[in-house]
């Protein structure tokens, strides 16, 4: 028996997975292979390393987390994709930015050592990172989304960035336990058209299977203006939110709002 | 002599020590510490002012326990008492404690003149107790991103070693892991004297690097390029932006032999003249614990121990606690394989796959500070190739159902999943026949658990009561 050649197939673009994958944010593409196989769509990955050429197109970005030093190594090289992807995000082309990837993806990162590090200015957002002294904010997460579906979404964050929205982004969830974007406005993450930027590694996407469904929906209708999807359960996915989610309940940080 | 003050803290310490074992709470390991250090900070250096041969302290991400049972061995065959902490108390608190309970209540050490102390130090808490205990000898084993949720980041670490050794008063003899260029590079922090182990054989590297890599970027900023990966970033590298590189190390393993149940390699001291190899059988497995082997070897060496006893200590130490530990449960073989961070996995799943039969895996996750609250390590783990090299697989833990989605998005779908470890071992030794192998692989407080559930089964010592058993 040979495996059916799909239908429709996702062009999806991995940057800089040798370099920004600091919280296991691979789980991310292993997860989404694995939905979008289950789901009979198709799913190209081309990784994108340092000097690498972009495609010329993409239905779905995405982007790990890094270390200060490897914002450092990436942040020049992005700055000069900066054109292409924003056209990409105009284009509606679905984005996840995680962690170090969701700072640079806004407008600036300024570093503890005062160093700002310019970012690709997708989502209206800066991030400061406090002077050493400050904890970072460390912990599990539970943080409910107003996107259709989706819901809560469960997940860790590790970050000493504090990140602060302007008027043209909405934050991806509000925060139910947890720090956030600063730790102080009850924000997570940030929305723009179908880009998304948050804090949550986890791996995010294999424990918040409705949140990869909403992402391969958006890259769909990008590439085809529809996306109609089948309903497969996941009952592994759905076992492993329900814990998560548990966990970040009974000792993630309280919003204090 | 300690203080009055500091005799007084100590009195308290031993006291609430006992009291915890007596209520049976764990092994009281860290309580005595807290007591002592409270009262009197400067108790330590006081203590370790007796040792007539002074302390080595064993630091690194994997490896510090078995590598500090071996060293602690070669120095028992030579005549010398060393004296360790106890499995995992290698925070400050517990460093602390191994101290107090050495020491009589008037505040002396016993046999002082034949003492040593080989202490194991967690990788964050060094540069806070390295002032304190002057050690002659360090040991750098590796380091690997593991509990970035306690840590922060892995860079954050290396780099507060770095100013430790820049900035220390007292010059210790420095033992390097030359394969792995974080530790290599810290030859550079300070004047302090420095020895190197690595491994001296391509054909034990790697085919395919693994994905969990935590050094690709020299000091300098360029990448570093492997001639050979043994694991994760640990190989022979160089760096062609600055031409720093692997050295070839004072202390090294060639012709590493991986077998089911321990490793034979040559064991090449360079200041012992050419030709003075020695054949080793070491009884444990993966190529990890040649590194444990090494970096035990060159601080034995470092000490002036006679390579037959160093010998001597790597083929009959046997396991430490709960690592590589075996168990005889009616019949089935079982092991216990740690495992906290990506590469240690790594390096066990290898161990697996390498294995005649496909054993029955029953793998553990939880999630306690001591394992890490942050789970996702368990993506940057190349369990994939575990695919077709295991029997019946049984997850358990906290977060039994998190490492279960890992296992079946690796395509080796969970048969059992059963967070309670008791019940779950018991399932997974139903589902191994007799003569067959049961590989148990959990993190921290899991291994502890399990450990307990296979004691109360054969009858094997509570840990507290095997560490004191090693040091007597």
């Amino acid at each position: 028996m040979t495996t059916p050649v799909p239908e429709r197939s996702l062009r999806v673009v991995d940057l800089y997975p040798e370099v920004m994958d600091v919280y296991a944010d691979r789980g991310n593409v292993i997860a989404l292979r694995a939905r979008c196989e289950a789901l009979g769509v198709g799913c190209e990955v081309i990784a994108v390393g340092l000097g690498d050429a972009l495609p010329a197109e993409a239905d779905l970005v995405l982007i790990g987390g890094g270390q200060d030093r490897e914002q450092h190594r990436i942040a020049d090289d992005l700055a000069a994709r900066g054109p292409a992807l924003r056209a990409w995000a105009d284009g509606d082309t679905s984005m996840l930015a995680v962690c170090g990837g969701f700072q640079l993806f806004g407008h600036y990162y300024r570093t503890a050592a005062g160093v700002e590090l310019p970012g690709i200015g997708i989502f209206d957002a800066v991030t400061v990172a406090p002077a050493l002294k400050w904890p970072r904010c460390i912990g599990d997460v539970l943080a409910e989304t107003a996107l259709d579906g989706v819901g809560e979404v469960a997940g860790f964050e590790n970050h000493g960035g504090r990140t602060y929205l302007g008027p043209n982004a909405a934050p991806f969830a509000r925060v139910l336990n947890g720090y956030g974007n600063n730790g102080d406005d009850g924000s997570e993450g940030a929305i723009t058209r179908q880009a998304v930027g948050t804090y949550l590694h986890g791996s995010l996407l294999p424990k918040n299977p409705a949140l990869t469904d909403h992402l391969i929906a958006a890259a769909l209708r990008h590439r085809y203006g529809e996306a109609e999807l089948p309903s497969v359960d996941d009952p592994y996915a759905a076992r492993a939110h329900a814990t998560a989610a548990n966990v970040a309940r009974q000792r993630g940080r309280p919003n204090p709002r | 002599m300690p203080s009055l003050q500091e005799r007084g803290a100590l009195l308290l310490g031993r006291a609430a020590g006992t009291a915890a074992r007596r209520l049976g709470r764990g092994g009281g390991t860290a309580l005595p510490g807290l007591v002592a250090t409270t009262l009197a900070p400067d108790l330590v250096a006081a203590l370790g002012g007796q040792l007539g041969h002074g302390s080595v302290v064993v630091t690194g991400t994997n490896g510090k326990t078995t590598t500090t049972r071996l060293l602690a061995a070669a120095a028992t065959l030579v005549g010398l008492q060393p004296f360790t902490n106890r499995s995992g108390s290698n925070l400050e608190r517990g460093i602390v404690s191994s101290y107090v309970d050495e020491a009589t209540p008037a505040g002396a050490l016993p046999d002082g003149g034949q003492r040593i102390g080989v202490i194991e130090v967690d990788e964050a808490a060094l540069p806070g107790v390295f002032p304190r205990l002057q050690p002659r000898v360090a040991v750098f084993l590796n380091l690997f991103r593991d509990q970035l949720d306690r840590y922060g980041e892995v860079d954050s670490v290396a780099e507060a070693w770095r100013s430790m050794l820049a900035e220390s008063g007292v010059l210790s003899t420095l033992v390097l892991n030359a394969d792995d260029p974080t530790i290599a590079q810290l030859a550079e922090a300070g004047d302090h004297a420095v020895v190197t182990f690595g491994i001296e054989d391509s054909h034990a590297g790697l085919d395919d690097p693994e994905h969990a890599s935590d050094a690709r970027f020299c000091t300098c900023g360029g990448a570093f390029t492997y001639d050979t990966v043994y694991m994760g970033h640990v190989g022979i590298w160089r760096c062609d932006a600055c031409g720093r590189g692997r050295a070839e190390p004072d202390v090294a393993a060639r012709d590493v032999d991986l077998m089911s149940d321990g490793i034979s390699f040559q064991l090449d001291i360079r200041s012992e003249g050419p030709g003075r190899t020695l054949q080793i059988y070491l009884p444990f497995v993966g190529l990890y614990s040649v590194y444990n082997a090494l970096g035990a070897a060159a601080a034995a060496h470092v000490l002036g121990l006679p390579v037959e006893a160093i010998a001597e200590a790597l083929e009959e130490a046997g396991p430490a606690f709960g690592r590589q530990e075996r168990f005889d449960v009616d019949g089935c073989n079982v092991r216990l394989l740690l495992a906290k961070n990506p590469t240690g996995l790594n390096e066990v799943a290898r161990t697996i796959v390498a294995a005649d039969e496909p054993p029955t895996l029953l793998a553990i996750l939880n999630d306690g500070i001591a394992d890490g609250r942050d789970v996702s390590w368990i993506y940057d783990a190349d369990i994939e190739q575990l695919a077709g090299h295991v029997g019946s697989v049984i997850v358990a833990g906290t977060r039994a159902d998190d490492l279960a989605l890992r296992f079946q998005l690796a395509g080796v779908t969970p048969d059992v999943v059963e967070p309670r470890i008791d019940a779950a071992l018991k399932t997974a030794l139903a589902a191994t026949s007799e003569g067959n192998w049961l590989e148990i692989v959990p993190t921290y407080t899991a291994m502890l658990e399990v450990r307990d559930a296979l004691a109360a089964r054969t009858g094997a010592a509570p840990f507290w009561d095997e560490a004191g058993a090693a040091t007597q």
